[in-house]
């Protein structure tokens, strides 16, 4: 046995076989003397093993839709022509990678020239170019890997695209080499209530098929438990999530103060549950993959599906939050050596307004269109004024709730000013850290600039949520930082009126407030905001 | 040579699963149908990765030809197939 350590990101123990995330495989410089005819066979056995993989995950994937792309993508492996033009690049004097490469390169222009549906495919072909030339070199296969079996998924670090098609009934949980607590990896095992643990060094050394077990709360990894370990871990998991499903209610502090346990979602699928209403509908989900903007009526559509599962309750739309760190196409933002400090979020509206205001009209049609309480917010503003003209926006659009992101240092320490002008505010406590600290939050070897018990950090949300009281206007808290049980408490005691979260990280938050009473919160806040360190503002607080 | 020249049906246009069950439909024949839109050149109807560059869309004019015996039906079968809105069969 093996303890290994690394930063728990989603609470939860796990254990089983461990499987690496494979990456892309690099094509190596052309072969010298190619035997073409060895080339040939091997082109060919490649399209084999690809086919046959790729027709077994389409044999089990749940998703119709996904399981149509792997069809197709099957049907593009066959295709005879992808064989005879492979084998003419050969005769010309490639060897099987770079022939596969070249003649799906040509395809891959042809399907950008075509525009529209076609260019949004382009990375299907290139993930079967990642399959064939792996196959090819006898590399494991790119991506997820599928052993047919529950495991645990190891990998350097987690980009969005690697863990599209994730299955939480699979991966029974995650540990990544690199990435910190506010890192893709990290969010989207917290939305999918998968256990991990991130910045685990040596991770990537434990062998396929190997045995562990992982703490995703202490973040303690251990490598080579027995088959008895294993069952007993993922047990204990099983009766844990049993009785937080049993867990239900409005959040209360001990003596009934409220504080609203809300949701953060991406679209209506990921409304698992009761929720007393959603703190955070990101809206990017809509606009990624597209050359163009999503039309109106498929937004009104999109909106519709989350206000209609949500009557009467209150629903808060984020719009768009894009930039240069998350390009779209269709709105030709150039490319800025500091994509975190550039046109993003709001500041979008400047160069292109026409995308704001078709998705304000969108929200509004749906909102019409349904009982929810629809409130809407900006994200990245900087300014009373920037806030003032978004709210004016809204108010053409006829929406009645307008408010803004505090994410930029700027908004939070002038939140009094910000707040004449909007309805409420919601803390973005991720970006919030990542500016205030002038530390990226992809960056995992600044972890510790980026907790959330930073004394500065706290500081900037209690200025925060002292603006709310003494405007009598809601302050939530919509980043990373909400689902933290004990800090939950610290926000509780600064007064912030609403914590969203990931859903399946609220039945641990909900009873933790239902343990403390108001008092009991705000003397932990005091004491957390009186704290020289972030060790002394976790200890004051008992955490 | 046999040849018919259709417009696409299908609502999403030659992709997804039009192209899917097009190209299914080609690989049943006995001859080999090509397939080619007025500003490309021919492509096997059997080829998704060709048939799909094509990036015909709805509306667009396609031209199927076909040499051999059974020529004229398979032509037949898939320029009718072209024709329907694909987008709408049962799966």
């Amino acid at each position: 046995m093996r303890e290994l350590r690394g930063i728990g990101a989603s609470p939860g123990g796990a254990a089983g076989p461990v499987y690496r995330l494979a990456p892309p495989p690099t094509v190596p410089p052309l072969a010298e003397n190619v035997d073409p005819e060895a080339e040939k066979a091997t082109v060919r056995a490649a399209v084999v093993a690809v086919a046959a993989d790729l027709t077994r995950r389409a044999d089990t994937v749940l998703e119709k839709t996904a399981a149509e792309v792997l069809r197709a993508q099957v049907m593009m492996a066959q295709d005879e022509t992808l064989i005879d033009a492979a084998d003419i690049a050969i005769d010309g004097g490639a060897d099987a990678p770079h022939a596969l490469t070249d003649v799906l390169a040509g395809h891959r222009a042809a399907f950008e020239a075509a525009g529209g549906y076609l260019a949004e495919r382009v990375s299907d072909l290139d993930d079967l170019r990642d399959r064939l030339v792996a196959a090819c070199l006898g590399q494991p296969m790119p991506g997820v890997p599928d052993p047919g079996h529950p495991y645990l998924l190891i990998a350097r670090d987690l980009a969005p695209a690697d863990t599209a098609g994730l299955e939480p009934g699979l991966v029974l949980g995650l540990v990544t080499a690199e990435g910190g607590p506010t890192s893709h990896t990290a969010i989207l095992a917290r939305t999918l209530g998968i256990p991990a643990v991130v910045r685990c060094a040596g991770i990537l050394d434990v062998a396929d098929g190997a045995l562990a077990s992982l703490d995703g709360a202490s973040g303690v990894v251990v490598a080579g438990v027995s088959a008895d370990t294993v069952t007993t871990v993922n047990a204990d998991r099983l009766a844990e999530i049993e009785r937080r499903t049993r867990s239900q209610g409005p959040g209360r502090t001990a003596d009934g103060h409220p504080v609203a346990l809300l949701a953060n979602i991406g679209s209506a699928r990921d409304l698992t549950g009761e929720v007393e209403g959603v703190g955070l509908f990101r809206t990017e989900l809509l606009y990624l993959d597209r050359s163009d903007p999503p039309p109106y009526e498929e937004q009104v559509a999109a909106y519709r599906d989350v206000f209609a599962a949500l009557p009467g309750r209150k629903v808060v739309v984020r719009t768009l939050d894009a930039g240069a760190d998350k390009p779209l196409p269709f709105l030709r933002l150039a490319a800025e050596p500091n994509p975190a400090l550039g046109i993003r979020g709001l500041r979008v509206a400047r160069q292109t307004p026409s995308v704001l205001s078709t998705q304000l009209a969108a929200i509004a049609a749906a909102a019409a269109a349904t009982d929810a309480d629809v409130w809407v917010m900006a994200p990245m503003v900087a300014t009373a004024a920037e806030a003032a003209s978004f709210a004016g926006s809204c108010g053409e659009h006829g929406l009645p709730m307008a408010g803004v992101m505090i994410e930029v240092p700027a908004a939070a320490l002038r939140a009094g000013q910000v707040l004449r002008h909007v309805d409420f505010l919601s803390v973005g406590t991720n970006d919030l850290s990542q500016y205030t600290f002038a530390a990226d939050r992809m960056c995992g070897d600044l972890a510790d600039l980026l907790d959330p018990w930073q004394p500065a950090l706290i500081a900037l949300l209690a200025s925060c949520a002292a603006a709310g009281v003494e405007a009598g206007k809601p302050v939530g808290v919509c980043g990373e930082s909400a689902a933290d049980p004990a800090f939950a408490l610290v926000l509780a005691g600064l007064g912030i009126t609403s914590l969203s979260m990931a859903p399946r990280s609220i039945p641990a938050v909900r009873e933790s407030l239902a343990a403390h009473t108001l008092a009991e919160c705000r003397q932990i806040a005091e004491a957390a905001l009186a704290a020289p360190s972030p060790e002394a503002a976790r200890a004051a607080a008992g955490a | 040579m046999p040849t018919r020249t259709v417009l696409v049906g299908s609502a999403s246009g030659l992709h997804a699963r039009p192209a899917a069950l097009f190209v299914a439909e080609a690989a049943k024949q006995p001859v080999l149908v090509t397939i080619r839109t007025s500003d490309k050149k021919p492509v096997p109807a059997r080829s998704m990765l060709g048939v799909l560059s094509l990036g015909a869309k709805k509306g667009t004019e396609v031209t199927l030809e076909a040499d051999g015996d059974d020529a004229q039906a398979a032509v037949d079968i898939l320029a009718d197939l072209l024709e329907r809105d694909l987008d709408a069969v049962d799966a």
